[in-house]
């Protein structure tokens, strides 16, 4: 028997129990619109966080001072002194890969503003910080790089302080307090919100490094160094390199470096592990659905083989084989099985759209969830129709014609 | 008289030359039942020639229903073998034998099996859709087969819409639309009354007298038997008897000396009404 019509029996068959069959698929619905739906809410996720690893600049390569070690007692990150703005230089100068760099140190402080007044930290670095980090200025402008070189008490803000100093007031050209100094406001920075880990990234003001080093901190070293590659691809490729650099001029032999190197890509690959993690995860818990949708049908199947014993019969004694018999409750569990999976990914992605609409969560359709779907629903289908419809080509037809 | 003569002739002439459309040479059917073994057949020979109506008897476990499924190729012989149409089936495997009963087999059921829920005419194309055979002239064959039965009008009707008379001719176009060369008749009219019972006998009577086919029934009333050209008589899973028909019954005379179905209904009407009556008379 050709497939179509194989396929039309299947469908008169299924038809003639629409209730039941119904309720057979219902487990391949709500298996396969749960994993529509929560994967393209964990694809949505991921989606918004390597937008936020993109505007943090993909090209970027952090250099952080390590700890070191002095007794046996290690420091913390950031706790080594040897991580310097020479540093800085030599990389730029003998590594081609890295097209800028900027120092960077901070330290937290008292901001005082009229009657306002806040704890936050003060980043001192150089213009170029905010290129590398692809963080405009959207107010004013960016402190010069006369004066760093002059130590001069100027500031930018992130939007989170600007909010709390200044209530109703523009900023620019206004004085604040910082410690005990005097800084000119200059500019204010686009509002960048929260980093991946759920840091506030606009609560932070920027100074010219030396100011802080000179002023506020008073040390000669950096916490960490922000530099950018020319590609993405050499920001991975720049790691080995700039490490050679850093253990050679801090005489490091034995391998116990005293900075780290992160690339924009490492943070990427994590975050994206993190969030294929979450999504297998619950992907697997939703195909727990689809194995008791199966079993369902099997259930069902094995049901429609007894009852129709005697239509098996009729058509064993009219000349169909054991194959077509087989092929007929074949087709009837998988046409069973993807009716059921073709519903479900439309109500997935009915529910996907009103959970992004309704609860404003980022949700974004994965064509791959729904390719797996169906394939998942044909598989579920041959796999838990195979036993009866094997079962039903089994049967003798001479006991199938006499069954009442 | 003259039917017994062309009987005889036929007979002749397949003996002598034309090769046999069923030819069992010593079939044994044993059946394990576990611990015991039912020998249902025990060495069984015969042929069948092409035009023959053969009346297949005998009381209950005669092996007449063995005989029957082997002859159907629904089962496969213990021991000898079985010519259709000069090949030898006894050996085939279960895909072979579903073709063989596609292509040279029509099978008529005491219970009718048709399928529910699906037209007339669906059912009579069904063993033409296990043969491979285009939509189109499905369709076409199976209108020809519903117009030999008579119930050409009826093609769109389900199973439950038509009487058991009407279904038994259905089943019976369904045998016929793949052309094959036997008709298997399992007790065709077992469960009609006796007026749809000679009904029945006509069709297959006019099938094998005007277009040759050959058809092996199986009975146990001896009424119908005589509407066959011969006989056989099976006991204890060997053949007992084989003889032509003397004074073999004609359907047609004979249905019109039985009363129509309206007619019947209406003597039953009034048998009713009159018994009713007395009923009343004498509350």
């Amino acid at each position: 028997m050709d497939f179509m019509n194989t396929f039309r029996l299947a469908l008169r068959a299924l038809a003639r129990n629409k209730m039941r069959s119904a309720l057979t698929m219902l487990g391949i619905i709500i298996g396969v619109g749960a994993v529509i739906a929560v994967v393209s809410i964990g694809q949505g996720a991921q989606y918004i966080v390597q937008q936020g690893i993109q505007a943090m600049g993909t090209n970027a390569v952090f250099i952080s001072a390590g700890s070191n070690r002095a007794g046996g007692v290690r420091q913390g990150y950031g706790g080594v002194r040897t991580l310097t703005v020479d540093d800085m230089n030599a990389i730029l100068q003998e590594i081609p890969l890295i097209k800028q760099a900027a120092p960077a140190l901070s330290s937290r402080q008292q901001v005082v503003y009229g009657n306002q007044n806040w704890n936050t930290s003060i980043t001192g670095t150089t213009p170029n910080y905010f290129d590398i980090r692809t963080w405009p200025v959207q107010a004013g402008s960016a402190f010069s790089d006369e004066e760093v070189d002059l130590a001069a008490n100027v500031c930018v803000l992130g939007t989170t302080v600007e909010r709390i100093l200044f209530v109703d007031e523009n900023p620019i050209g206004k004085t604040i307090r910082i410690g005990n100094l005097p800084f000119r406001v200059d500019g204010v920075l686009e509002s960048k919100g929260q980093n991946v880990t759920g840091q506030d990234q606009d609560d932070v003001i920027f100074a010219p490094y030396t100011t802080v080093q000179r002023k506020i901190s008073g040390i000669t070293w950096l916490q960490f160094i922000a530099a950018s590659a020319v590609s993405q691809e050499a920001s991975v490729a720049a790691v080995g390199p700039i490490t050679s650099l850093l253990r050679e001029r801090h005489r490091i032999r034995n391998g116990d470096d005293d900075f780290l190197i992160r690339t924009q890509a490492d943070i990427a690959d994590l975050q994206n592990q993190t969030q294929s993690t979450m999504t297998y995860l619950l992907g697997g818990i939703a195909s727990v659905s689809l194995l008791v949708g199966g079993i369902g049908i099997m259930n069902i199947m094995l049901v429609s083989v007894t009852e129709r014993t005697r239509e098996i019969g009729v058509r064993m004694a009219v000349g169909a084989t054991e194959d077509d018999v087989r092929r007929q409750f074949l087709v009837e569990a998988v046409t069973l099985s993807m009716m059921g999976g073709f519903i479900g990914i439309i109500l997935g992605l009915i529910g996907s759209a009103l959970i992004s609409n309704l609860l404003s969560w980022p949700t974004l359709i994965s064509g791959k969830a729904i390719i797996a779907a169906v394939i998942f629903s044909a598989a579920v289908g041959i796999f838990f129709g195979y036993y009866p419809a094997h079962k039903a080509a089994q049967l003798d037809p001479i006991e199938a014609l006499r069954y009442e | 008289m003259a039917d017994q003569i062309t009987v005889a002739i036929r007979q002749q002439e397949g003996g002598a030359g034309g090769q046999p459309v069923i030819r069992l040479e010593n079939i044994f059917k044993t059946y394990d039942l576990g611990e015991i073994q039912v020998q249902a057949l025990r060495g069984v020979s015969l042929d069948v020639t092409e035009g023959e109506f053969v009346a297949v008897m005998g009381p209950s476990g005669s092996g007449k229903s063995t005989i029957m499924n082997i002859l159907g190729c629904l089962d496969r012989p213990s021991k000898g073998r079985y010519f259709l149409d000069g090949v030898d089936v006894s050996g085939m495997t279960k895909t072979e034998l579903a073709r063989i009963r596609n292509r040279k087999l029509g099978f008529v059921f005491q219970q009718f099996n048709l399928l529910s829920r699906t037209s007339a005419l669906e059912n009579v194309e069904l063993p033409t859709v296990y043969a491979g055979i285009s939509p189109e002239e499905r369709t076409k064959r199976a209108m020809e087969a519903l117009k030999r039965v008579g119930l050409a009008d009826r093609a769109g009707h389900h199973p439950s819409q038509l009487s058991g008379g009407q279904q038994q001719r259905v089943a019976i176009a369904r045998g016929l639309v793949n052309r094959p060369s036997i008709l298997l008749a399992d007790e065709p009219t077992g469960n009609l009354d006796s007026r749809t019972s000679v009904e029945i006998m006509e069709i297959l009577q006019t099938l094998n007298d005007e277009q040759g086919l050959t058809i092996v029934l199986v009975t146990h009333e001896p009424d119908i038997a005589q509407y066959a050209k011969r006989n056989l008589l099976f006991r204890d899973g060997k053949l007992k008897r084989d003889a032509l028909v003397e004074e073999r019954l004609n359907a047609r005379e004979v249905l019109k000396s039985l009363p129509t179905a309206e007619e019947q209904a209406a003597e039953d009407a009034l048998e009713e009404s009159q018994r009713s009556a007395r009923t009343d008379a004498t509350a």
